[in-house]
């Protein structure tokens, strides 16, 4: 058996060029060692808590709370150091790197919070970083491309297909391929070969470690749902890999509905079902014609349009033990609008998905939803004038 | 005759240092003409034929080929008209297709490589499918006398390259440089430890490729004891560059050919 799981059930495994492959197995030997490894555990921790501010705190939304009739709890990644849960992951790997002898790192980014949190772990380590990033999402989350542009990094522009987070990811892969003795690939969600996915979630269990003790601490209780947004799903796995053993806890992983899920123009390939795919190096649940072209995703939140999602979701979902809905582009931005008023918390439009389906939601008792970021990269798309239609 | 059988026979009698083996993008830039560039290829000295499926995401390629694939899919190329190329050419010449995983698995290993092997082609290459994902191809493939080729990188550590040389059908395919396809100045560093560690791990012919497109190249990998030399930037870019694809493409596989010739 595998000491850090490469499949999921059926999902998962290792579909990448072989030029890759001895990388891989590198990286998870060296994972497995600085995990048991107190000085890696302790500089991680040292870190997430004095550079990142680390616990980040659990707020009991108090007019949401009151809107909804039941206390709703909110877990504030958007506290964390570079405003969203990404640097949990980018430190973790970063230091990873360092140890593994590798100085030249590489990102891809969607809304520009994965890049911003690799870019600037980077600069904190004195490391050469590169991050790539379509040209649609360069001009929508344009504050962040300017922020790694600060922090040292060099931001590739990729024009390929839809020109988002998909393809900046090929980009980063094939990056990867050519320069794979001198650079670590510092994925920035649970999706990509083995063992990627299993390292990520276990770097961003924190939330989950951390939201279960302090919810049980003020309530004396768990919740009764655990709802979290769902891109590739780093956010929602770190929530919920703390409380999947607690099984009278719902686990809800929101999705981008796009235009609707009953268009083509969306990117939530759990909700919807269909056939299992292979996208950048494992297989889960992708959206993909019937020749097995990848598709392209829509999501008006850029770190949410990506047509797959990490192996272990499909494998949740499968199971019964979490279930995958999603949320469309006018809901998420209405719930945006509607949280910065009610909670005097500007979301990212990511986290505002999770944040719609909770409050559109009229029964429950006690919800923990991971505020996985904050909005202040969305103003410009959310204020932006509506074209005619 | 298998396609196992018959690559095996080209590589036999290809009458050169190596066997010449031209890579084109099915369905660019259009069916019809990948049809004509195959033709020339074979016209031209071409050994075995490697066909590119398009595909949407292809993590082994650089920019000419993904570009070529984009094209193609966007000229109306889909795995029925990739296929009829494959039948056509394969009347002259063994045809290997290359195509990613999730394409051969969208419909069951089985079914598509059912459908492949009807085409009359010999072989499959599958760039993201790593030898502890193949399985299930290579029982499929082997089912129905398809070859199903491995890669072999300059990254492949020893242990992988056994294994790798154990199961391998038709030949290896060695990949001359840590990196995408694409056209080079000159060969990879290591390309002929490269291409001698294959050789030592396998019976099968092995072949060099990624980054060779002069007939200078060819020769050089010839002479470091590669079996068969696979150029495919190369001749995309000349049938991207050029009002008349397969004359662009043929010329330049006669320069391979010529380069490969045996001297007298
Ligand atoms: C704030 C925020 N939440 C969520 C996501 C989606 O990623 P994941 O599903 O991996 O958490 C992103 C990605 O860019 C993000 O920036």
């Amino acid at each position: 058996m595998n000491v850090v799981e490469h499949r999921f059930g059926p999902y998962g495994g290792q579909f990448v060029p072989e030029t890759l492959m001895r990388a891989l197995a590198e990286l998870e030997q060296a994972w497995v060692k600085a995990r048991e490894d107190p000085s890696y555990r302790e500089e991680l921790e040292g870190l997430l808590r004095d550079f990142g501010g680390r616990p980040t705190p659990l707020y009991k939304a108090r007019r949401l709370s009151e809107k909804a009739g039941r206390p709703i709890y909110l877990k504030r990644e958007d506290l964390n150091h570079t405003g969203s849960h990404k640097l949990n992951n980018a430190l973790g790997q970063a230091l990873l790197a360092r140890r593994m002898g590798k100085r030249r790192i590489i990102a891809e980014t969607g809304a520009g919070q994965h890049g911003v949190a690799t870019a600037t772990v980077c600069a904190l380590l004195d490391m050469e970083c590169v991050v790539y990033m379509g040209t649609e999402d360069t001009r929508r989350q344009r504050p962040n491309v300017q922020r790694m542009e600060l922090l040292g990094a060099s931001v590739k522009p990729v024009d390929a297909g839809a020109k988002t987070l998909k393809e900046a990811t090929s980009a980063a892969i094939r990056d990867w391929v050519t320069n794979v003795e001198s650079t670590h690939y510092v994925i920035g969600s649970v999706v990509g070969p083995a063992p990627y996915p299993a390292i990520v979630r276990d770097l961003q269990r924190v939330i989950g470690d951390e939201a279960r003790a302090q919810i049980l601490e003020v309530q004396g209780r768990l919740p009764e749902r655990v709802i979290a947004c769902v891109g590739g799903g780093s956010n929602a796995i770190g929530t919920f890999a703390a409380f999947l053993e607690d099984e009278q806890v719902q686990l809800i992983g929101v999705e981008a509905g796009g235009e609707g899920i009953d268009t083509p123009r969306h990117g939530a390939p759990l909700t919807v079902g269909g056939r299992v795919g292979i996208l950048h190096g494992s297989r889960s649940a992708v959206m993909q014609d019937e020749e097995g072209q990848i598709l392209q995703a829509h999501s008006v939140s850029a770190g949410l349009d990506y047509p797959g999602a990490g192996p272990q979701h499909a494998q949740l979902r499968d199971s019964g033990r979490a279930r995958y809905v999603a949320v469309t582009d006018l809901e998420a931005i209405a719930a945006f609008k509607e949280m910065a008023r009610l909670e005097g918390i500007i979301p990212a439009l990511e986290t505002a998905h999770a944040l719609a389906w909770t409050l559109a939601q009229v029964d429950g008792g006690l919800d923990l939803v991971c505020l996985s970021g904050r909005g202040d990269k969305d103003l410009a798309e959310v204020l932006k004038p509506t074209p005619d239609k | 005759m298998t396609g196992v059988e018959r690559i095996a026979d080209a590589f036999a009698n290809t009458g050169k240092q190596a066997a010449l083996m031209p890579y084109l993008m099915g369905g660019y830039p259009t069916l019809a003409a990948s049809i004509g560039i195959g033709q020339a290829c074979v016209t031209a000295g071409a050994d075995i034929i490697e066909l590119g499926m398009p595909y949407s995401d292809p993590l082994a390629d650089g920019p000419v080929i993904h570009a070529a694939g984009t094209e193609a899919l966007a000229a109306g190329a889909n795995v029925a008209g990739v296929l009829e190329v494959a039948r056509t050419l394969a009347q002259s010449v063994p045809v290997v297709l290359m195509c990613y995983a999730n394409m051969v698995l969208a419909p069951g290993a089985e079914a598509f490589v059912e459908r492949l092997a009807k085409t009359g082609a010999s072989g499959l290459i599958v760039p993201d499918l790593p030898l502890g994902e193949a399985p299930e191809v290579l029982a499929a493939c082997t089912a129905h006398g398809l070859a199903l080729v491995p890669l072999v990188a300059p990254t492949t550590t020893p242990e992988r390259l056994a294994a790798i040389g154990k199961s391998a059908k038709g030949f290896v395919y060695t990949v001359s440089v840590v990196g995408t396809t694409g056209e080079r100045n000159a060969l990879g560093e290591h390309f002929a430890q490269v291409v001698a560690r294959a050789k030592a791990s396998t019976e099968l012919p092995v072949a060099l490729g990624f980054g060779i497109s002069t007939p200078e190249h060819a020769r050089q990998a010839a002479q470091a004891g590669a079996d068969g030399v696979i150029v495919g930037t190369r001749l995309v870019r000349a049938a991207g560059e050029s009002e008349d694809p397969a004359g662009a493409v043929g010329a330049v596989v006669g320069e391979l050919a010529t380069g490969l010739a045996i001297a007298r």
